[in-house]
């Protein structure tokens, strides 16, 4: 077992082989190195086949159709297009878009950028269990409401939000539904012929492909128009313009056509290993899943040690390389605003640790993890006044705090 | 981030670690930040008739940087009397841990717990010398004091 042990798969993932493979075939003189936009010569069409054919994968991935599939440098770029896109296409429309308090900063700073422009936004806050339901969308809906913007997972805690439920309710008004599905695509169906979802963020490094790559799916029936972000050469029918990075598109579609292979059995593997983790801290007390139990994606595990901070924590968990939900390493002390907005107590959400697992993690690695996380939490237990106060019966919410 | 060793060393060999007897007449107590800041330590002393502390402890909810800086400070003030102690600055202890900018705040919450601990103290001890026989203020009571 080689030291760290890579359990942050959700902020990024390590690049496959096999799609490492295919990428390089796309470099160097001997390989498919030319200008896909180059009309006149054998190198530019060959570049144009390789990125035709992934953006075949991609779209398979998902059921959609390849004409769909605009490429980007990553979701963030997906998230800015999408949203400004349509903001500023249909803002004769109306002027009101919906998304979550607990959405990925690529969307929240969009949105906060389009109120400065003078557009009103709803956050919408979600359940304690991390969800975003289809009634609370309802509510929010109003005439002038253009666009609705969710995530499919989040990227915090793993639960999933009926994105099929919710674009029936925007489709019936004629409203615009986007996704970012950075968390979800390759990891849990897609199917653009059935879900009612208009715009889908797409990024290729969550899925095993390279960084600085993704996609923007912009349906076609019924026709999503968008304002280019990003003028130019006019690649990608207008509207994303660039020359097209030939490997780092073959990556992305060899990788997205691995993940299709392979979801099935790779949710299988990884929610045994979920299971193994959390079986193995059964025996600890106070030890919280953050979101709900039961509509989440195997992989992503956040969990609250109370009374033990999660900063510390993750010092003396050395050979791990993993997230936690303290922003004690920011300069603001906020906790994440995700698990605030589940409305988590503070010394919980000062006390996670987010665990993803993926495609390389063995049995191995996550028993050896867990077991450095139970030693942990108990040393610093011992530590803890919060610890003392809890097992002595006091009612740490009642305490009179002198803060600083 | 990166800790400097001497974080790294009060972190994985914290001295001091413990509770004192917070009715004890003899014992001050100190608590200062809160679990919405992520940090909070608590502080106590004991002390001896000549007004020397005879033994800190302390135990602190918070990152490395916190429990660095609050198991330095024990080990600074055993030893010294009250008025010694009470001049702990936080400079000190930021020098001496050498936190970085984003983690002074740690040092400045060790200050204040020594001198909620010293305070805590002499708020008993004048206490019990005006007040003879009178009962010690009840645990909830001291604590609002804190």
């Amino acid at each position: 077992m080689k030291l760290p042990i890579y359990l942050d798969y959700s902020a990024t993932t390590p690049v496959d082989p096999r799609v490492a493979d295919k990428m390089i075939q796309c470099l160097s003189l001997e390989g498919n190195f030319g200008n896909p936009a180059s009309r006149s010569h054998l190198f530019g069409w060959r570049a144009e086949e390789a990125v035709e054919d992934a953006r075949r994968q991609v779209a398979d991935l998902i059921h959609a159709d390849p004409r769909e599939i605009v490429w980007t440098s990553g979701a963030t770029e997906s998230d800015n297009l999408a949203i400004k896109g349509v903001a500023r296409f249909y803002s004769k429309k109306g002027k009101h878009i919906i998304t979550s308090k607990i959405e990925h900063k690529a969307v929240l700073d969009t949105c906060r950028q389009l109120e400065r422009e003078g557009f009103e936004i709803t956050y919408l806050e979600p359940g304690s269990d991390g969800l975003i339901t289809p009634v609370m969308v309802e509510k929010a809906l109003r005439d002038d409401t253009i666009l609705v913007s969710l995530m499919h997972v989040n990227n915090e805690i793993g639960v999933i939000n009926d994105i099929e439920a919710i674009g029936e309710l925007t489709r019936a008004r004629k409203i615009i539904f986007h996704v970012d599905a950075a968390q979800s695509v390759g990891k849990i169906p897609l199917n653009m012929e059935t879900m009612k979802v208009d715009l889908l963020s797409i990024s290729a490094h969550k899925l095993y492909g390279p960084k600085g790559i993704g996609a923007l799916f912009v349906r076609r029936k019924p026709r999503i128009r968008l304002e280019a972000q990003m003028h130019g050469g006019g690649h990608e029918r207008g509207m994303r313009s660039g020359t097209l990075a030939t490997h780092q598109i073959v990556g992305m579609g060899e990788a997205c056509r691995l993940a299709a292979e392979e979801m099935d059995a790779e949710t299988v593997r990884l929610t045994a290993l979920k299971e193994r983790v959390l079986s193995q801290f059964s025996d600890l007390e106070e030890v919280h899943l953050n979101g709900s139990a039961e509509q989440r994606v195997p992989g992503i595990l956040n969990i609250s040690f109370a009374f033990v901070e999660g900063e510390s924590l993750m010092m003396s968990l050395k050979d791990l390389a993993i997230s936690s939900g303290s922003a004690c390493t920011s300069a603001s002390l906020e906790p994440s605003y995700v698990l605030r907005a589940l409305g988590l107590s503070d010394e919980l959400a000062h006390s996670s640790l987010r665990i993803s697992l993926g495609r390389f993690t063995t049995e191995e690695e996550v028993d050896h993890a867990v077991k450095e996380i139970h030693v942990a939490v108990e040393k610093l237990r011992e530590l803890s006044p919060l610890w003392d106060m809890f097992k002595d019966g006091v009612d740490l919410s009642k305490v009179e705090w002198v803060a600083h | 981030m990166a800790y400097s060793e001497k974080v790294i060393d009060h972190y994985e060999n914290p001295r001091n670690v413990g509770k004192l007897d917070q009715e004890a007449g003899n014992v001050g107590t100190g608590m200062v930040g809160a679990p919405a800041c992520g940090d909070v330590m608590r502080l106590q002393i004991q002390v001896n008739d000549d007004g020397v502390i005879e033994d800190a402890r302390f135990k602190t909810y918070g990152c490395g940087s916190a429990i660095a800086s609050s198991s330095l400070a024990t080990e600074w003030m055993k030893g010294k009397t009250l008025d010694e102690a009470v001049t702990i600055k936080n400079t000190d202890i930021a020098e001496e841990l050498a936190l970085p900018p984003v983690k002074i705040h740690c040092s400045v919450l060790a200050e204040d717990a020594i001198k909620a601990a010293i305070d805590d103290y002499r708020a008993k001890h004048d206490d019990q010398e005006e007040q003879e026989g009178r009962q010690q203020p009840s645990q909830e009571e001291s604590q609002e004091e804190e």
